[in-house]
């Protein structure tokens, strides 16, 4: 019997900046098409660690693998061409390109074009009915012909969860997608992410306990450039180790 | 799934756009061939042959800066090599009577504009922002440097001369006469023109934007930057290497400012002073441009210095160039305020012009005094006599610049007061 690899598996990753090291012995399961969530106090490594497996940086040793095939040591769109895709905890979208022309940038490569120079970008039906599909699905479609760098700071975020999605990656990981929305807008990024994110696996970041709990199938605890521990969400909050390290009264 | 695409994808162009699309083309080249017609003194085929070159020259750059981010400093380079090859394949060609006719010649240009792009560009375009714009400038340097020291190849200071009419003949078309030249320039200005456009409506050239725009993120949906410059740099050294070569057979010949720092930097003005956010802001930059060196220079001496101010103003005050400023108006003219906002440029536009008279009479008076002070102080700028060392003189120019300046300054508020009302009266007619 076959063994399907995971998605995602960090293997022993070191890495460290001069001489402080942010991630020690970390070890780390995304099994394939589970939506898994990273959680840990401030400062504990989460968002090196997305850089680390999306190819932002290199560890300085150890392994990342996707799909039982390496891939730390990659540049970025090498990483992203395999299937995997990232989103930005600081919003990282085309600033003076129109929404439309955002998500349309991020359906070209995957759609096979390539750097082609030799096709009329508004006769691709592929690309445009893909783009128009996203646009639908993030309820952008009244602002399609609006700068980015314009939209207001929950449209930006959705943006950069449709960018995000719209390659049609199979692993996707999201830097705290509702850092800064009310509670109005985080129920609804949260749908949106849901929906987006049926049948793929997913990685998120994300400090609202009430989106973690309510999102992910598995969750992993971060401190110190170390997880504590993953399980499901009954197992992290039951585990007296996690409690103590990062719940702390709040759960208690 | 369809009917959610057909609801909410824009509608592949309709043929009225497409109609305004190709109109907008055909009166171009309509443009094109009439001009020679209306304006008939060779200076003005001169002149025209010039802006063309220098409109195609100025396109290219805009593949570097503003469509992708790229700010060089050393695109005369390709302008340069493309001028120097055409002139040796003129030469060539004619010797040994080969059956290539002179509009083909551009092409070669092109082609050594393309390679040199391709050999020196892998490295410069590893990084966009000030990496880039170094080794840009370093690279004009030596190559400029090498085109004194090469004599063979590139003349040393007399440059390299040709001559162009001894080439196979199409038509019995000798190409001695400006006004068949204009129309090879004119031919390769439009032809060169919609490419570049086409350019920018492709994968590729999309990608060049979202390159300019965040190159970071650019990775993260499957795109290397470097790739993405590096094509836009070999496009730009191909139009760059066409618009030296008809440079080259305008003139017959080619020498080291052709390649020269002068002429990188002549071409950033031209572009940036058009706008760079937009396709057309280089057109009307070296349109701009062309026309204010070769008339300027005729009213003033150092119409350099003007020209510097003008760029400082155009940095400064209009980052989006001409284009933009005219753009601008856009909103308005669509929302029918632009009435509004006349009566204010209008009453602006006297204080603003005595601030400009009273600059210019004391950049007069102030070159006078510093370079000639002991010649005749009866002197003209402009076309209007008056003394420069005149204490009237000066003291007009003060009071100009002094007054003229505060006035402006509170007429220019009233200005963007308008513009206020304008935009907001413009925005609420859309949404009614």
């Amino acid at each position: 019997m076959t063994v399907k690899p995971n998605a995602i598996e960090i293997r022993d990753v070191q890495k460290s900046f001069g001489i402080t090291s942010v991630i020690r012995d970390l070890n780390l399961q995304v099994v394939e098409g589970e939506r898994h969530a990273l959680i840990g106090p401030n400062g504990a490594g989460k968002s090196t660690t997305f850089n680390l497996i999306s190819g932002y940086m290199a560890p300085t040793s150890g392994d990342v693998l996707m799909r039982g095939e390496k891939i730390s040591g990659l540049p970025p769109y090498q990483i992203n061409r395999r299937g995997l895709s990232r989103s930005f905890q600081v919003t990282n979208v085309f600033g003076n390109m129109t929404v439309w022309e955002n998500l349309r940038c991020a359906v070209l490569w995957a759609t096979g074009h390539k750097y082609a120079f030799w096709k009329n970008v508004n006769n691709l039906p592929q690309v445009r009915e893909r783009t128009a599909q996203i646009l639908e699905d993030i309820g952008l479609t009244s602002r399609r012909e609006v700068p980015a760098g314009l939209l207001t700071y929950a449209e930006q975020r959705a943006l950069e969860i449709g960018i995000t999605v719209a390659g049609g990656a199979n692993v996707i990981l999201l830097d705290e997608p509702t850092a800064g929305m009310s509670h109005a807008e985080t129920e609804r990024a949260v749908t949106l992410i849901r929906r987006l994110t049926e049948g793929r696996t997913l990685l998120i970041v994300e400090h609202d306990m009430s989106v973690v709990f309510g999102l992910a199938d598995r969750i992993s605890v971060l401190v110190y450039g170390h997880v504590i521990a993953s399980g499901t969400p009954e197992e992290i909050r039951n585990n007296p180790k996690v409690r103590e390290a990062y719940l702390g009264e709040e759960a208690a | 799934m369809s009917d959610i695409v057909s609801r909410v994808a824009p509608p592949p162009p309709s043929t009225g756009d497409k109609a305004k699309f190709y109109g907008l083309w055909i009166a171009a080249a309509v443009l094109l061939i009439v001009l020679p017609k209306i304006f008939t003194s060779q200076a003005s085929f001169t002149t025209f042959s010039l802006i063309g070159i220098s409109i195609i020259f100025a396109l290219s750059y805009n593949i570097l800066l503003g469509q992708t981010g790229m700010l060089s400093f050393g695109h005369a380079v390709y302008y340069g090599l493309g001028g120097f090859l055409a002139i040796h394949a003129i030469n060539i060609i004619g010797a040994h009577k080969w059956a290539i006719p002179l509009p083909v010649v551009p092409l070669i240009g092109g082609i050594t504009g393309l390679v040199f792009a391709m050999l020196l560009g892998w490295v410069s375009t590893q990084r966009s922002g000030t990496a880039f714009a170094m080794i840009s400038l370093g690279v004009a340097e030596l190559v400029a440097s090498s085109a004194l020291i090469l004599r063979t190849f590139f003349g040393g200071e007399g440059g390299v001369s040709a001559n162009r009419t001894k080439l196979f003949r199409l038509f019995d078309w000798s190409f001695g006469p400006q006004i068949q030249i204009y129309y090879l320039v004119a031919a390769w200005t439009l032809i060169c023109m919609i490419a570049m456009y086409a350019l920018t409506r492709t994968p590729w050239g999309r990608m060049c934007n979202a390159v300019r725009d965040n190159p970071e993120r650019v990775q993260f949906v499957g795109y290397d930057p470097h790739v993405v410059r590096y094509i836009a740099f070999c496009f730009a050294g191909f139009f760059a290497g066409i618009a030296g070569a008809l440079a080259a057979i305008n003139f017959e010949i080619a020498n080291s400012a052709y390649l020269g720092a002068v002429q990188s930097g002549t071409v950033l003005f031209s572009t940036y002073i058009g706008g760079v956010g937009f396709f057309i802001g280089p057109v009307v930059g070296a349109i701009f441009v062309t026309l204010l060196s070769l008339g300027l220079s005729d009213l003033t001496s150092v119409w350099q210095l003007y020209f510097g101010l003008f760029f400082i103003l155009v940095v400064a005050f209009a980052p989006g160039g001409i284009t933009g400023l005219l753009m601008m108006h856009r909103p308005l003219i669509r929302g029918g305020t632009l009435g509004k906002v006349i009566p204010s440029y209008l009453v602006a536009i006297v204080p603003t012009l005595a601030l400009l008279i009273g600059l210019m009479l004391g950049i007069e008076c102030i070159v006078h005094h510093t370079m000639n002070a002991t010649e005749d102080p009866n002197i003209k700028a402009f076309g209007i006599p008056f003394n420069a060392a005149s204490p009237l003189t000066w003291g007009i120019a003060a009071i100009l610049i002094v007054g003229g300046g505060f006035v402006a300054r509170m007429t220019w508020k009233r200005v963007a007061v308008a513009w206020d009302d304008a935009l907001t009266a413009a925005r609420a007619k859309e949404m009614a």
